[in-house]
């Protein structure tokens, strides 16, 4: 009885008697799609292009309607980038969050004393990190001071990398990067697309480029 | 290259080892402009950090530009639907 109830159970979702490890090698024979998903997004796709060409596009129509401007239409363009990113990689999790604290923090006038010090605080804490050689990359291995510099650069350059070891944060980069190019890429088709159909006649132009 | 391999048998207690990092800095180069077409083992570590950041320094700017053209071709475009039917037709 049981050595079937146990079998049986190997087939179906049985959560109460089954441990963790079974639950997770039944749920591994269950459904393998959920190990085989990709993790990363494929930022060079066409595809991932035009999901985020499309999310920009609306999200643009929004800072048209409030207040238009370069800094707004950055901040779109980051935010629709973090998002298109489905919060798997730091970076984009980083720039969501830091959005939503600032809209927050936008309504109450705590918002400008804290960011004054938050400033002080981290320009001391950075000078004081660059006088100690002891920094938060405790690489051994590449205790070259040239290297963890241009590393320890490297964590404040991407966003939501500046406490991440160093494997992380080049794991990050990677893909920091790859989105950043192809924001690059989708931005200037937008603008191109702006161009042409802002300066001739519309219906030619689309004729035109089709 | 010897130096810092002796360094890191001291190191017993970090997991993080010398390949695992030299394989991501490999493919951190391999997405960087300049080595795109030829690939190099030549790089230091160091270099190809020091241009990673340059390039990401040079994204970014390229990303502010940008966005000061297309607010500026925002404000003088006129019909809001256009831009999406648009976009549509481009895929």
């Amino acid at each position: 009885m049981m050595s079937s109830l146990l079998s049986s159970s190997n087939l179906a979702v049985n959560p109460d008697r089954s441990s963790a490890r079974r639950k997770k090698k039944k749920k591994i024979n269950h459904n393998p799609q959920i190990q085989s998903e990709n993790p990363q997004i494929e930022w060079k796709s066409d595809a991932q292009q035009q999901i985020y060409s499309s999310k920009l596009l609306h999200a643009l129509q929004q800072v048209r309607l409030s207040s238009s401007g370069p800094r707004r239409v950055r901040d779109a363009a980051y935010g629709v980038l973090a998002a298109t990113a489905r919060g798997r990689t730091r970076w984009s999790r980083a720039i969501l969050t830091s959005r939503l604290k600032l809209k927050f923090m936008k309504k109450t006038s705590m918002a400008r004393r804290r960011r004054k010090v938050l400033t002080v605080i981290a320009t001391a804490g950075s000078q004081q990190r660059r006088k100690s050689k002891v920094g938060v990359l405790r690489l051994k291995s590449k205790c070259l001071p040239a290297f963890q510099r241009k590393a320890r650069v490297l964590s404040r350059l991407v966003p939501g990398c500046r406490k991440q070891p160093l494997p992380v944060v080049l794991e990050e980069t990677t893909d920091y990067i790859a989105a950043l190019q192809m924001q690059v890429r989708a931005m200037s088709a937008l603008a191109e697309l702006l161009n042409v159909s802002g300066s001739s006649s519309s219906s030619t132009a689309q004729l035109g480029s089709m | 290259m010897s130096s810092r391999r002796s360094r890191s048998r001291h190191s017993g207690s970090s997991r993080i080892t010398d390949d695992q990092i030299n394989d991501l800095v490999s493919k951190l180069q391999q997405l960087l402009p300049e080595m795109h077409s030829r690939r190099s083992d030549k790089k230091s570590a160091t270099k190809v950090l020091q241009e990673t950041c340059n390039y990401i320094r040079s994204l970014h700017r390229e990303v502010d530009d940008l966005s000061e053209r297309l607010s500026e071709l925002l404000e003088n475009a006129d019909t809001t639907q256009a831009d999406l039917i648009r976009s549509l037709i481009m895929q």
